[in-house]
Order: C-alpha cells, then structure tokens, then sequence
C-alpha cells in the first residue's frame, strides 16, 4: 500500500521527537536544578528542598484538577478567587463554630467538611454553566472568578479574616508537621498527584476527557456523555481547589482579598509547561507536577541568588511558559501539516 | 421552456478538451464544454462523475493539466482563489461564502468597498446595494445581517453580489438542493431574468425535472468523460438518467444471499418524524441488506441518527426485535444491539490525533475495565482481532490515525462500530473516498456479516453499490420515502426516477416485507 512509506518515514521521526516531548519538563527541571545548585548550594539543602515541595504543593493541587479540565476542552480561571472564598468561608464557619462549642479537632474538621462541599459545588456550578447553560467556559470561570474574589472582599470587608487563634493551635500542624520526613502538604500534593494520574491513564473517565478535548463529536458519536464527563472535570477541579485550601489556611492562619491572586494563571501555565494541550485532547499529570515544581523553583532560585531581581519572577516565568508553548506548537505544527 | 438562444453567437467561455489528473489519478478526460451568453447550460453527472472539478477549472480555481480554456474569444489562463470573479466569471457555492455578521450590503461590496480616502463610503454602498436588490425583485433590507437571512435569501445576496460584478457567467452549484419548492421557484425566476440580459448561467443540479425546465443545454458527464451535451428539447427525464447511468456491474460485489423468508424483523420504524424527514416506516430482517439510496440531503443520515437516539425525534416508533426502542442517547442503542457508523469518519468517527487502539475501543470502553481500571492488554487483544477481521494496515499501532489512508481509516472505523457486536448496523457512506480494492473487502466484509445473522443498513449516494449490496432499497427525496424497490426493480434508472422526484411512491404495501 502507498500509504506505508509515509508511515515508516513519520515513525522514525516521531519515536524521537516524541521522546523530547515527553521528557522534555523534566529536562527543563534537571537543568533547573543544576543552575540553582552552581549558584548557591543552599538550593539543595534540605530545608530549601522542602520547602519548595511544600510551597508548590498549593499550585501543584490546583493544577492536576486542571489538567482535566483543560484536557477535556475546558478552561478554569475561578480557581485563585475561588481558594480565596472557599478559604474566607472556612474561617468564618470555624470562628463561628468555636464561638458556640469551643475550639476543637470537630472545629476543624466541621471547616474542613465545608471547604470540600463548597468545593464541589462551586466546582460543579462551572460545570453546569457551561454545558446545560452552553456558555462557553472561560465566560463562565470569568464570571465566578469575579464573584468569588468580590464575595470574599465583601466578608473580610476589604480587610483580613483571621481564624481564632484557638482553633489555629490545633490546625497549624496540617501545613507545618510532617510524616517520614516530609510536610503533610507535599503528602497530599503526592496523593493527589497519584490519584490523578490513575484517573487519567487508567480509567474510562480519563481516556473520555482526552476524546472530548479531541474532538467532542466524535466523543458524543462514541456514545459518550459528553456534558457529564465535562461537569465532572469541573467537580473534580472543585474538589482540589479545596483540598490546596485545607492545607493553605493554616498557614497564615487567616484570608484576605489578596489570597490566591493569579492562582489561575499559575495553576494554568504548570499544566501547559507539563505539556498538556491547551486545546485540549491531550493530558500529562505526570508533566503537571513537574510544571508546578518548576514555577516554584524559578521563584525560589531567584530568591536564593542576587544576579536577577526577585521582583522580575513574574517576568522570567512568563518566558518559560511562552517558551513551552512555542515549543508544543512547532511540534504539532508539523505533525498537522503531514497528515494533510 | 426557455427561448433557444440564437446559436450563432460565439461562445463566452469554452474549454477545449480540458483533462485532469490529481497526482497519478485522472478524473477528467478530454471534456469540451462551451457555453453561450445568455443561455442555461446544465451539467449532470453522479457523484464522483468530475462535475465539480470541472466547475473549479472552469472558474479558475484548478488548472487543467492538459486542454484550454477561451474567455470572451481569447485564449485564457484564468487566475486561482476566485480572481476570476473579477474577470466576470462568479461561482455561487452550494456553501454559501458570506460572512454571517457582516450586513447585506458589507457582503455585496467584500473585498471592493467604496471609499473615499481611507473612509468608507457607507451610504454610497447601501444605497447601490438596494438598486441591484431592487433589480432583483426581492425584498432584502440592505441593513440586514447576514445570519439573520433565510438560506434562499443569502442566495439572493450572492447573486447580488455577482451582479454587482458585473458578472457575465454565474456558475450555480447545486442551488436548489438547500431551496423549498417555492424558493427555487423565485431562483428560477431570477435565472431568466438574468439570461434576458445576456449572462450565461451553468448550472449544477440533480433534479433532472429542474434541469428539463430551466437549461437549454445538457452536459451528461460519467467517470470524468464527456458522455454528451444535448439540447434540452430533445431529452426527457427518463433519456438523462440513462445516460448518467450506463454502466455494468462488474463483479466488485458478493454474491447476494437472499434473507429467510420468514426471518425475524429486528427493526421496525413507524412513521418516524424528525427534523429535516417525516413518514418514514420500514422493517428490517436478520440477515437483510437494505439500502438506502436518495440525494445529498433527502435525509437520510437524518433517519440513522434519529433512530439511534443522536437527534431527537418528534414523532413516530423505532422497535428492536419486538421492543419499543426510545433512545436518549447513543449509548442506550449501542446496548441494545443497534451501531450506527458515520459518513463523516475524520469529523466525527475517528480520533485523527490518537493510535489505533484508543480509536477502536472508544465506543466499548466499558469492556475493557477491571475492577474499574482499564485493561491495556484487553485492549491489545481487540485491537489485534480487530486488525486480522479488518485487515487493517499499519505498521505501527501507535502512529496517528489521521495519518492511514482513507482506506485503513475507514475499516478502523467499521472495527470501532462492530466492538460493540451488535445486531443491527447502519453504515453510512461505508466506502466514501477509499480505493476499489478497499471498497472490495468492504462489500464482503458487508456481505459476510449478513450471512452471519446480522441486519445492515447501507446508506449510500454511490448508486451501484447500494444495487450491488442491497436486498432491498428505500429511496429518499426531500426528507420522505419516494420508494421501496425489490429484486429485479433494482436499477440505477429506476432509483434516479425517485431519487429525482419523476416517479413518486405510494407503494405502501410494500414498505414492510
């Protein structure tokens, strides 16, 4: 058939750039690694190691919920606000709940309860918007993010919501103590990390999130239940969103309108620098963790060493994300010109 | 009907022993085509026949690879993407191109607005716009956006736009096939009135009554060759079908295995009503091929896709072996034994950027679960019965779909739909763009499963493979069932007669065998 010479020319190529393809955010987070080793030692030492585990441990969280969401075809920006409010509402419930019974592990376990319903439900509302409601998901996610952010103004009353210090006592632990030597955050960032890549590579439920990014109607001809599979990866988005509050709200302790700024963004640049399509259709979890170990690193480094400003973190990392995507994109550009 | 234009005038546009050959493949060989201003000249052919690779070279679009083409007495090379409109030589697609935010007079004067430095001329446009509509006879308001036109007046847009041209030959391709009676009826109007004035209209239709009314020429084409151009006063309906048609079965088909005769009826339909078809009834029996032959859009995917549940149906009753079916969706047909295979394998069928195996599994995905986790050697095993039963070729199970030939693409996709093992197939266009050698192993493959028990719906505009496969044949016209034709009834001149609304049903009693 005149179609094999095509086929075993193509192959060749693919099985290496393939490679790089896959291997390439780990690549990127070695070099990383080594650049932050030459220029200060301290970058491997291991306080320093932990803490950046733990620090990306919000982000990371967020964004293995994200890579669902964004390999089924979708779009979430309410994730920053919507840690904001669902950290706010924590407070408020456990300050009321010790107003009433006392501060207790019930406080916190009644505030931890909340988190994961409002998770859900938020999670699910973006879900039900834009596939009952058939609006498109970034106009949805626009428009929560911007209702979270103001609601949780609105309670701290443009200042800061502080949880009562009785309460924190017995809260602290979760983000600040550890088990066989590393924080509990990275452990649930693990857990996550692991599930999630269960579920994408070896369920039914992941193999139809990829079909649904990839073409949705071929996904609806192969008798798959498109807007329930996509209100789930907005539910399951939901539900990670609360798990990074529960380990972020003993942290400081308290929520402002300045919690979890930009969140979104950063949650979506670890999933695409993992090499997840933003189109859809394709999904890593597995590049997600590196995505979001590599964010934190960036920041951390440049905290560690004078050559460039701390303040141009946003800057440095900007260029990675560019970079990656430009990198995804002249990969598939080949590709789709071939197959034409 | 039409006045015969005086032939002694040259023509405006002829082409001379015009061929084509895309890469080593020749679809058209040698056709001569001329037509005069003022005049209808109609070409038909089946699909496939070369009818719109002829139209592109015709309008520039595509050079002959041999042959010329002469414009207005002189020899011409007309220049590609559509510059040729600017030459007088207009295209109106059976897509119409409008952009549908854009106002009717924006889409009028695309591309040519009237400025005054770099200003645009607004009341100039409008004001021009509503002359030509005017011309028209047609009520349009100059103002209206696009998308909020009916599909007969976006026609009317388009021809606007190629008056405002200056236009001195339209092609029109397909154009009633989207129209009611009534619409093509003005369109028919708006033709004269254009051939009054000297524009030379060809004009690309199925509808041989349509043909016989407007044209004044006939160009039959087949298999890429000029078969013969006619006046229209010396054919009848019946004249132009033979002439399409003319070919011998060869033995590209099985041989046909006559279902039991009082074999079960695994489907039955009742008066189904959805949008776009209505009354539409037929049984189906274990074993039985029945075609379903008609026009692009007569609606007959519409029937497939309100059966298995993919549209919603607004009247009537689907059984499966005796139950009442009403599926929600495609998954309940698929459990319950009835797969319905695309027409459109790269849009809807197939993961272009995935492998072999997540393709074939897709619709089956539940078989392959574990203790709820997918099991990739399960998977394997189907994708390597699969590739055996199909003969499927690739050399590597992971390379993309997207790039097997269309062949392997589709055999894939006839994989994919019988994983589900069900008792009742439909395939639309199961052989659509694939080699003969392909469409071969299809037809046994086709043929072999009928034998094995199952029942299979072929829906197909390739009229010898629906006489070659089928037992029985429904033809479709407009959304209904102009016929259901039997055995020796089975021939290409006699589905025409329907499909093209010549001959017209009310055979009723034969509709359930």
């Amino acid at each position: 058939m005149s179609v094999s010479v095509p086929d075993t020319a193509s192959k060749q190529h693919k099985g290496f750039r393939l490679d790089l393809k896959t291997a390439g955010p780990l690549l990127a987070l070695i070099l990383l690694i080594v650049l932050g080793y030459s220029l200060n030692p301290l970058f491997l030492g291991e306080g320093n190691v932990t803490n950046l585990l733990t620090r990306s441990a919000f982000i990371g969280i967020i964004a293995v919920g994200a890579t669902f969401v964004i390999t089924a075809g979708g779009i979430d920006l309410s994730v920053g606000s919507m840690a904001a409010f669902i950290a706010g509402m924590m407070i408020i419930i456990m300050n009321a709940a010790v107003d009433s019974m006392g501060a207790s592990i019930w406080t916190v376990l009644l505030g931890i309860g909340c988190s994961v319903i409002l998770g859900v439900g938020a999670g699910f509302i973006n879900g039900f918007l834009t596939t009952k409601g058939k609006i498109e998901a970034f106009i949805v996610t626009l428009g929560t993010m911007g209702i979270y952010r103001s609601l949780i103004t609105y309670f701290a009353d443009g200042g800061t919501l502080s949880l009562n210090s009785g309460a924190r006592e017995i809260y602290r632990p979760v983000y600040y103590d550890s088990f066989i030597g590393l924080p509990y955050p990275v452990w649930v960032f693990i857990i996550v990390a692991v599930i999630g890549w269960v579920l994408m590579n070896r369920t039914a439920f992941g193999r139809y999130c990829m079909a649904i990014g990839s073409n949705e109607q071929v996904a609806r001809y192969s008798a798959i239940k498109v807007d329930r599979v996509r209100t789930w990866t907005y539910i399951l988005q939901g539900l990670c969103v609360s798990l990074a509050t529960i380990i972020y709200v003993p942290r400081l302790g308290s929520a402002s309108s300045a919690t979890g700024v930009l969140w979104e963004l950063e949650a979506i640049a670890a999933v695409i620098i993992g090499g997840t399509m933003l189109k859809g259709g394709y999904g890593r979890i597995g590049g997600t963790v590196i995505g979001a170990l590599i964010l934190t690193a960036i920041g951390n480094i440049l905290n560690l060493t004078d050559i460039i400003s701390n303040y141009l973190n946003g800057a440095v990392q900007g260029v990675i994300i560019v970079a990656a995507v430009y990198l995804q994109r002249g990969s598939l550009g080949r590709r789709g010109r071939k197959a034409e | 009907m039409a006045e015969a234009p005086d032939t002694s005038v040259p023509p405006i546009l002829s082409a001379n022993r015009i061929s084509k050959s895309f890469g080593e493949i020749p679809v058209l060989f040698s056709i001569d085509f001329d037509i005069r201003p003022g005049e209808v000249h109609a070409i038909i052919g089946e699909n496939g026949a070369g009818k719109s690779t002829l139209i592109k070279i015709l309008s520039g679009i595509e050079q002959p690879t041999s042959g010329t083409i002469t414009y207005d007495g002189q020899k011409v090379v007309l220049p590609p993407n559509g510059e040729a409109a600017a030459m007088g030589i207009v295209v109106i697609h059976q897509e119409l191109l409008l952009a549908e935010h854009l106002t009717v007079a924006d889409s009028i004067f695309l591309g040519r607005e009237l400025k005054s430095g770099p200003f645009l001329k607004l009341r100039d446009m409008r004001e021009q716009a509503r002359a030509i509509l005017d011309t028209l006879h047609v009520s349009i308001d100059p103002d209206a956006r696009i998308n909020t036109l009916s599909v007969a007046d976006k026609q009317m847009v388009e021809i606007a736009k190629a008056i405002s041209r200056d236009a001195r030959v339209i092609i029109m391709d397909e154009p009633t096939a989207v129209l009611s009676v009534a619409e093509s009826r003005t369109l028919f109007e708006q033709v004269r009135r254009l051939t009054a004035k000297g524009v030379a209209v060809i004009f690309i239709s199925h509808k041989l009554d349509e043909i016989m009314e407007l044209a004044d020429r006939v160009t039959v084409l087949r298999d890429g060759q000029l078969i013969a151009t006619v006046g229209t006063e010396n054919l009848t309906p019946d004249s132009i079908a033979q002439m399409m048609v003319g070919r011998e079965l060869s033995n590209l088909y099985p041989p046909k295995h006559e279902p039991d005769v009082d074999a079960d009826v695994v489907l039955s339909v009742r008066d189904l009503e959805a949008p776009g078809i209505s009354g539409i009834s037929f049984d189906l029996k274990r074993g039985e091929i029945l075609g379903f032959a008609g026009l692009i859009g007569s609606g007959r995917t519409a029937v497939a896709e309100a059966i298995v549940g993919l549209t919603k149906k607004s009247g009537g009753a689907v059984s499966v072996q005796g139950a009442p079916a009403e599926f929600a969706d495609v998954s309940k047909s698929v459990a319950a034994g009835l797969a319905y295979m695309t027409k459109d394998r790269k849009g809807r069928g197939l993961l272009l950027n995935a492998g072999l195996q997540p393709n074939l599994t897709l619709l089956t995905l539940k078989k392959h679960l574990r203790m709820g986790f997918l099991d990739g050697r399960s998977e394997e095993q189907a994708l390597d019965r699969a590739v055996r039963r199909f003969d499927i070729r690739a050399r590597d199970p992971s390379v993309q779909v997207g790039k097997l030939s269309g062949g392997n693409q589709q055999k894939l996709m006839l994989g994919k739909t019988m994983e589900s093992e069900p008792e009742i197939v439909i395939m639309d266009e199961p052989t659509r763009g694939i080699d003969v050698g392909t469409k071969q192993q299809i037809y046994h493959i086709i043929a072999a499963l009928a034998a094995e028990g199952k029942a299979i719906i072929v829906i197909s505009s390739e009229m010898q493979e629906v006489i070659g496969l089928s037992h029985r044949v429904v033809v479709m016209r407009q959304g209904r069932m102009a016929g259901v034709l039997e055995g020796a009834e089975i021939t290409e001149a006699e589905i025409m007669r329907y499909a093209a609304g010549i001959k017209q049903g009310g055979e009723n009693e034969r509709l359930s065998a």
